[in-house]
């Protein structure tokens, strides 16, 4: 079911210590701590996962799918990330894994990784066609920092690769072969995608770039961990089953698309916060020879998401050393011509900016805004301790004027007028006193 | 034109290459808040780093200001010299006078003025040797 608000990352108030850890992390300043506990504005958030990460009190989480969502449906489907592949050592190959989940109940398994191939293919013929201006592309696999750009640089929108993510991918081809195979209702299957991130579970619900997603749920990695990896130790043999090329499988670590996908005159980074610093410079025209970006916004790439068990520079090596063993074709040869007519790979929808950071959507109300910011921030000790419950000095400023706190709410400056009126006090004392 | 409504300004010191960025990185996410287009923003983007990194690697030190009015952005670079001794030639694609230590880093590939003059709609340079360079960028705001 779609809704537009939805977002997985959730707090749980009963666990919030109201301190500012998440506060100074957002990377889109979505939170504010307010009456003890910290919020998360909706409009903002981009799901990314940062104050999952850094949250001392487990007190943020993401919301996926649990288990029993797949009794919903008579036929289940998993698509794992290619990410889960690195959760488990000593694999010899990736086949264990899909065993294994088919070992857990599934009725079919489609890897990530094939999707990935077969986008691979489609933005390498996109690229083909593409202008000066349309340079660099940036992918648009990490749903993180495509919600990213359409807050904090809404001027590179439209570098943004019109391709579906390998998961939607991934379900539209499973879902159809599965129902052509054994001749059964679509609507009796349900594709779950087995999830690194928050981000992901939100570009199910509320997808960006199409109407619906092609895929029915997500299901958290750490929440199938223990059962899978059980299943997987009592199975060492290779079955083959897996298809996937070792480009598909490097999709899971930062710099397997952009590998995969332009390997030269491209440019991979990893962490929310670098990707911020290199879009900044790709917005002032400084990386002019770069052709194709791929961000991500966990650290490592989608091996480091917030739902993932192993630590993520293990999970990079396990996926490398699979990769190893792993048909080293590449999509442009591996991936059939067929599926580029076949299915809906170009998104249907232009991704629009989104307007939350403005201050007023009339300019010259905004201007008037800013200028009484500017004020505010003036008398501010730019201390930025959040102590407010804003995450800077700059944005208490903002908050005041968009009237969701008052001055006295910086409690360096209620000390001031505390010592003040303390003083008063004392002279009206003295002068009664006469 | 209309009425200025809102005026910033960042002083740039010469050679100041670690903070070298922060004014037009702050100009980019007022003008983001103020909500201005998305193509004047990139352009504003682009003019207003080369025009600081400019202030950085030739001059003396000086002053980028922004002032905005709901139809223009208007980016002044103002600096208390050297000065350009041939405007002309400085507006060339490729002629730089960078030090040594600036192309070191990367910079001084020529391309600054020549840059700045492209994405401005307006375009004004006035340079006096001994005193200083006042260039001044328009950029109309689509609506």
């Amino acid at each position: 079911m779609q809704d537009k608000r939805f977002h997985s990352v959730r707090l749980d108030k009963d666990k919030c210590k109201a301190c500012t850890n998440c506060l100074k992390r957002c990377p889109t300043e979505a939170i504010r701590v307010r009456g003890g506990r910290a919020h998360i504005i909706d409009e903002r958030c981009i799901d990314c996962g940062e104050c999952i990460r850094v949250c001392d009190y487990h007190a943020k989480f993401a919301q996926t799918d649990p288990l029993s969502s797949l009794e919903q449906f008579k036929y289940k489907i998993a698509l794992p990330a290619p990410s889960l592949y690195g959760q488990f050592k000593h694999l010899i190959s990736p086949s264990q894994v899909l065993d294994g989940l088919l070992a857990m109940g599934f009725d079919d398994v489609y890897e990530v990784a094939n999707g990935a191939d077969i986008v691979t293919r489609a933005i390498r013929e996109r690229m083909r066609n593409a202008q000066p201006e349309d340079y660099p592309i940036i992918s648009s696999a990490c749903p993180a920092i495509v919600r990213l750009i359409r807050v904090r640089f809404p001027d590179l929108l439209s570098h943004i690769i019109d391709i579906r993510q390998p998961m939607e991918v991934a379900a539209m081809v499973a879902k159809k072969e599965f129902c052509k195979k054994h001749n059964v209702n679509p609507e009796d299957v349900g594709c779950f995608f087995i999830t690194p991130c928050a981000a992901k579970m939100t570009a199910i619900r509320n997808p960006i770039g199409h109407e619906t997603s092609a895929v029915d749920g997500a299901i958290s990695m750490l929440e199938i961990y223990g059962v899978l990896a059980s299943h997987i130790k009592k199975n060492h043999s290779d079955s083959k089953r897996a298809t996937a090329s070792s480009y598909g499988v490097g999709w899971a670590n930062s710099g397997g698309e952009a590998a995969a996908v332009c390997p030269e005159h491209s440019m991979a980074v990893d962490g929310i916060e670098n990707v911020i610093r290199v879009l900044e410079e790709i917005e002032n025209n400084k990386l002019q020879d770069l052709v194709f970006f791929e961000g991500a916004a966990c650290t490592g790439g989608c091996v480091g998401g917030p739902l993932t068990f192993e630590n993520s520079y293990v999970a990079r090596n396990a996926v490398q050393m699979l990769m190893n063993g792993c048909d080293i074709t590449h999509p442009d040869d591996k991936v059939n011509d067929s599926y580029l007519g076949k299915y809906q790979l170009i998104a249907e929808k232009a991704i629009l900016p989104n307007s939350v950071m403005r201050l007023d959507d009339d300019i010259v109300e905004a201007m008037r805004k800013m200028e009484q910011m500017e004020e505010i921030v003036r008398s501010l000790p730019g201390y930025d301790c959040g102590s407010c419950g804003s995450p800077t000095c700059r944005t208490f400023a903002e908050d005041i004027v968009r009237g969701f706190c008052n001055k006295m709410d910086c409690i360096h400056i209620l000390k001031e007028q505390l010592k003040i009126m303390a003083q008063q006090m004392v002279e009206l004392a003295k002068t009664t006193r006469e | 034109m209309s009425d200025k409504l809102f005026v910033d300004s960042y002083d740039v010191a010469s050679g100041a290459f670690q903070t070298a960025g922060d004014a037009s990185a702050s100009i980019k996410r007022k003008l983001k808040q103020l909500g201005v287009d998305a193509v004047t923003l990139r352009r504003v983007a682009v003019a207003s780093y080369e025009a600081e990194l400019n202030l950085i690697i030739h001059s003396n030190g000086g002053n980028l200001i922004m002032e905005m009015s709901p139809d223009e952005v208007m980016l002044i670079s103002k600096d208390v010299g050297p000065g350009i001794p041939d405007i002309g030639k400085a507006l060339e694609e490729g002629y730089s006078t960078a030090s040594e230590e600036a192309r070191d880093l990367g910079f001084g590939a020529g391309m600054g003025l020549p840059n700045m003059k492209r994405n401005a709609d307006h375009f004004d340079i006035v340079s006096e040797v001994g005193v200083g360079t006042t260039i001044r960028m328009g950029f109309a705001i689509k609506r």
